[in-house]
């Protein structure tokens, strides 16, 4: 699936993944490969990008929302620095 | 004669300093709009996105959706958000900005202003110095915020009015601003920032996804619309600050093309004078060898 990380300054990842992990405000959850359309806010946290199965990538996250559709996750946060 | 042209040769000295300031700095404004234009470009698809999404979670939920950030109330007390520059020499920019935000006091918050409840929120440091001194009143917190121009400065800001709004400091924010249409005009906009304009439903017939919200939708919004804020603030910082590089860079044309001018004049008049000293000279010349000729 595809996954884009937009904040307010810059387009922080673009590309092919795997899967996503994300700090929902609820919790932590997972999205994967043609998940249903789903609209989360997240909360402060850390976000692993699975670039394939056996790689991945952190990121730390501020507050922010989440939107898949038609197996495209755009992340929408307003500050975030690769760990 | 000589003295005469001693002057003339002065002025163009003087003009062609002129022009050397005129010039370097009309390309720095050229350099930095090409920055603050690409600040722009970036921060379009986070605002975009962000507009979508709200759009899809009205879109899917019947009835309006009550946010307190959109709670319209009889307006008593309101705060302006008047957006100028830092520095100067940009030709009609700042005093454009602050005369739309004299007329907007004068004709949409006469009541309030009569009252002494209209706050002026200066953002940048031209109209700072303007409002201090013709004794409007005054919220000198956020005037240099252009001094670092980044998403958590103005999140700071974009907070402080919201906080202001959800308490009843203030019933009505509104910003005004220069938008960024291109780099010779800028168009003087008011904005309303607070209460948040009523999100109508538009694509009905459109094929909606069926959303899953996490967390349901009315906690959704009302955590997406302090975001949304946020980014209208970002917004306009961002078009104000690329809208007085472009008005500099005009200005700085405009005055080197005067500039240009001027010498060229200066020049002919130059010139003129020194063939009027050459002849003057020559005269004396050729009639004191005549006048020993006898």
């Amino acid at each position: 699936m595809l996954l884009e990380v937009l904040t307010p300054e810059k387009k922080l990842y673009s590309g092919e993944v795997y899967g996503v992990q994300l700090p929902g405000i609820d919790g932590l959850f997972e999205v994967l490969d043609k998940h249903a359309p789903l609209i989360a806010a997240l909360g402060k946290g850390r976000m692993k990008v699975l670039k394939d199965k056996t790689n991945s990538e952190f990121y730390n996250i501020e507050g922010g929302f989440v939107e898949v559709l038609r197996n495209k996750a755009t992340v929408l946060v307003e500050g975030a620095s690769a760990l | 004669m000589s003295g005469q042209l001693k002057e003339v040769r002065n002025r163009i000295k003087s003009t062609q300093s002129n022009l050397q300031i005129t010039k370097a700095m009309k390309m720095v404004s050229a350099a930095k709009l090409r920055r603050a234009q690409d600040a722009i470009l970036l921060m379009r698809p986070y605002a975009l996105k962000l507009q979508e999404m709200l759009q899809n979670i009205v879109s899917s939920s019947e009835g309006s959706i009550e946010l307190k950030l959109a709670a319209q109330r009889p307006v008593e007390k309101v705060l302006i958000v008047v957006i100028t520059s830092d520095r100067g020499l940009c030709g009609a920019y700042n005093s454009n900005l602050i005369k739309l935000a004299k007329q907007v006091i004068r004709e949409k918050y006469e009541e309030q202003f009569a009252k002494g409840h209209v706050e002026i929120l200066p953002i940048g440091k031209k109209g700072y110095e303007h409002f201090s001194k013709t004794g409007y009143k005054l919220n000198d917190t956020f005037w240099h915020l252009f001094a670092h121009l980044d998403f958590d400065h103005v999140k700071q800001a974009a907070a402080f009015a919201m906080e202001g709004f959800i308490n009843g400091t203030y019933d009505a924010v509104d910003i005004i601003y220069s938008e960024f249409k291109n780099a010779a005009t800028q168009r003087f906009v008011t904005e309303q920032f607070l209460p948040v304009a009523r999100v109508e439903n538009t694509d009905s017939k459109a094929a909606r996804a069926d959303f899953i919200f996490e967390p349901e939708k009315n906690t959704l919004i009302a955590e997406l619309m302090p975001k949304i804020l946020n980014t209208q603030l970002y917004k306009a910082m961002l078009d104000a600050n690329a809208s007085e590089h472009g008005a500099r860079m005009t200005a700085m044309d405009k005055a080197t093309e005067n500039a240009n001018e001027l010498l060229r004049s200066y020049k002919i008049s130059y010139n003129r004078a020194r063939q009027a000293a050459i002849t003057t000279e020559l005269t004396e010349i050729v009639s004191g060898a005549a006048a020993l000729e006898g």
